[in-house]
């Protein structure tokens, strides 16, 4: 397992500037997951580190070394594609058997039988080892591909979006399983995801990327609780963060523009009155559409509210965040 | 437009059997009448009008791979026929004194025929590759360039070839030959091999780069074999020209390196053009095409819709 540093990578495809001077070091044995919107640069950030793609300037170093001209296969990481890219003309074994069999391991038969048997056993693919790699289900191949990862003990791991297309129940278990793997074993795990629970849930750091750029890096709950723009603030939280225009509260410092409410930042039953909308029951919380001011607040209440839709309610802000005109939070 | 997904109803699907069977009467008839001509003799084969049941006979295929004398009654009578061929040739009081060149310009014709097809399906999947997996410069130019070599029936240039040919030596050799079908292959090859390698999503040889293969073992372990169906289809049509090709057989060979098309119409009997026995040639000449299409046929049937890729 390896440190990733990575060193004012810039690449741009004609006119679209993918990555724009992004330097980041993954520390050794950490899950980092890439937030941001498609087109945010996750995705070619990935490439560059895996060597499928070169920067057009900038450097990256794994474990030290510098991996300038290096192949992917020279530069030792395992990768994980959104699209499970199994070999289609393989079995399920063959397709796990693939990286541990290349020119670089060559690994022998035993210690290949040992090691797929043990990833086919966490991943519960072991009665489908013989069966043809397209003769599996969506959530099935990608467990396979990630088996491919997982049988290897690479530099890093790089995975683009594994488990979305995944239903909600696999992809709670594989979520802690990836975890309590990476966990286990030290691993370094470069993640791309645009799931907000995924980064909360196993990252030991996030890095928001907007159009290219590095705009945030830190651990899931400093960017949380001390977001540096209202784009790094919308990243996280569920529902959203709420945007509006400074001044329909009171107190706004000079230079702000807007103020940014999580649900948490809304002392209800006291200051001024707003209207609910709509209240949504989720089971373990409940929803609150309010209107205020004409504009939209969405918040979280006691999952047993006896609030209900045209009911007036009243609202304070407490501790919220500022931005001014840029989007950039006001300390 | 609309389509409709409704399955056809019972007169539709008759009028569209007969139609389907009475276009294979028509393509297979002539196969069938050259077929049933070189199992006649000599005078059933010209009769007038035609005979569509008349006496079998082997004597097309002897004639065809023999050479033969006419013998005298006392020769006749001192040789007696020890084999069935040699039977057959000594009723019509002939003798065979030897093998005909037949055997020989049918094995010119497997040789030029597979050679050029490997050459060109060869050289076509590295080519194709590389137009669509590389950032080559001009690549579109190049690809125009190349199919423009169709763009005019290949015998257009038959004298500037001739005149190189001979210049270079080639003339009636076998690499000669193979060169110039592979060089009018190429075209057709490397356009269609580079549609079935676009369908092959480049994830694939990604994932084996990363896996810890090099670019060309990725392209044999990963590529190859799903391009499998794009390459026998392929090789199914370049097999086909070279094999049938007759015009720059009969400009460019005509002994060493003579393909059976020139060899087959020449092939004249005592009593004038020995019909059955062409007709034997051009049955025989049907088979190995007809074998590696059906060899093939598996691959061609597979699909690409096998793919483990979520578009």
């Amino acid at each position: 397992m390896a440190e990733v540093r990575l060193t004012g990578i810039t690449k741009t495809f004609g006119a679209t500037v993918a990555l724009d001077d992004v330097t980041m070091t993954v520390p050794d044995g950490s899950f980092v997951v890439l937030l941001g919107p498609t087109g945010a640069g996750k995705t070619t950030l990935l490439r560059m580190v895996s060597g499928l793609d070169t920067p057009d300037r900038g450097g990256v170093q794994i474990d030290g070394r510098d991996m300038a001209g290096l192949t992917p296969a020279q530069r030792n990481v395992a990768m994980v594609f959104q699209q499970y890219s199994l070999y289609p003309h393989l079995t399920v074994r063959q397709n796990l058997e693939f990286p541990l069999k290349s020119p670089i391991l060559k690994t022998p038969q035993p210690e290949i039988d040992r090691k797929v048997g043990q990833i086919a056993e966490v991943l519960q693919i072991s009665h489908k080892l013989d069966n043809k790699a397209t003769a599996l289900s969506g959530g099935e191949m990608q467990r396979v591909s990630i088996g491919r990862a997982l049988v290897r003990n690479p530099a890093v791991f790089l995975m683009d979006e594994p488990l979305s297309s995944l239903d909600a129940k696999l992809r709670a278990d594989l979520r802690i399983e990836l975890k309590s793997i990476q966990a286990e074993r030290g691993a370094t795990l470069l993640y791309v995801t645009h799931d907000q629970i995924e980064a909360m849930t196993m990252a030991t750091h996030v890095g928001v990327l907007d159009r290219g750029k590095l705009v945030q890096f830190g651990s899931p709950r400093e960017i949380y609780e001390n977001p540096v723009s209202i784009y790094a603030a919308s990243r996280l939280g569920q529902p959203r963060i709420n945007v509006l225009p400074a001044d329909v509260f009171g107190g706004a410092p000079a230079r702000a523009v807007s103020i940014g409410l999580r649900p948490e930042m809304i002392v209800q039953g006291e200051g001024e009155e707003s209207f609910v909308q709509r209240v949504e029951h989720l089971g373990d919380q409940t929803r609150l559409h309010l209107r205020f001011r004409s504009h939209d607040i969405v918040t979280v209440t006691d999952a047993h509210t006896e609030l209900k839709s045209g009911d007036i309610l009243r609202i304070r802000p407490h501790n919220p965040f500022y931005f001014d005109a840029s989007g950039a939070r006001l300390a | 437009m609309s389509y409709s997904v409704t399955e056809p109803s019972k007169p539709q699907k008759w009028i569209a059997g007969l139609l389907v069977a009475a276009y294979g009467i028509i393509t297979i008839l002539p196969l069938l009448w050259i077929i049933s001509t070189s199992f006649k003799s000599q005078n059933d084969a010209i009769a007038y009008p035609p005979e569509v049941f008349s006496e079998f006979t082997l004597g097309g295929y002897v004639n065809l791979f023999t050479t033969q004398t006419r013998q005298s009654a006392e020769a006749l009578e001192a040789n007696p026929p020890e084999t069935w061929y040699d039977e057959i040739v000594h009723e019509r009081g002939m003798a065979i004194v030897g093998p005909s060149r037949f055997g020989e310009r049918f094995m010119n014709s497997v040789i030029i025929g597979f050679g050029s097809t490997f050459l060109s399906v060869f050289l076509g999947t590295l080519a194709a590759y590389a137009f669509s997996r590389f950032r080559i410069p001009l690549k579109d130019d190049l690809l125009f360039f190349i199919l423009s070599t169709r763009m005019m029936p290949p015998i257009a240039v038959a004298i500037p070839i001739f005149l190189m040919f001979r210049g270079l030596g080639l003339s009636d050799t076998h690499a000669g030959m193979i060169l110039l079908y592979t060089a009018v292959n190429l075209s057709l090859s490397v356009w269609l091999l580079k549609g079935f390698i676009d369908e092959i999503p480049r994830e694939y040889e990604e994932a084996a780069l990363i896996d810890g293969y090099t670019r060309f073992q990725a392209f044999y372990k990963v590529v190859l074999p799903q391009a499998a169906t794009g390459i026998a289809s392929t090789a199914i049509f370049c097999l086909i020209f070279a094999w049938n090709e007759y015009a720059f057989a009969v400009l460019l060979t005509s002994g060493n390196a003579q393909t059976a098309p020139p060899f087959i119409p020449t092939i004249i009997g005592v009593t004038g053009q020995d019909w059955p026995a062409v007709a034997a040639g051009a049955t025989i000449f049907l088979v190995p095409v007809m074998v590696f299409t059906i060899l093939l046929r598996k691959h061609l049937l597979r699909g690409i819709t096998f793919g483990a890729v979520r578009k």
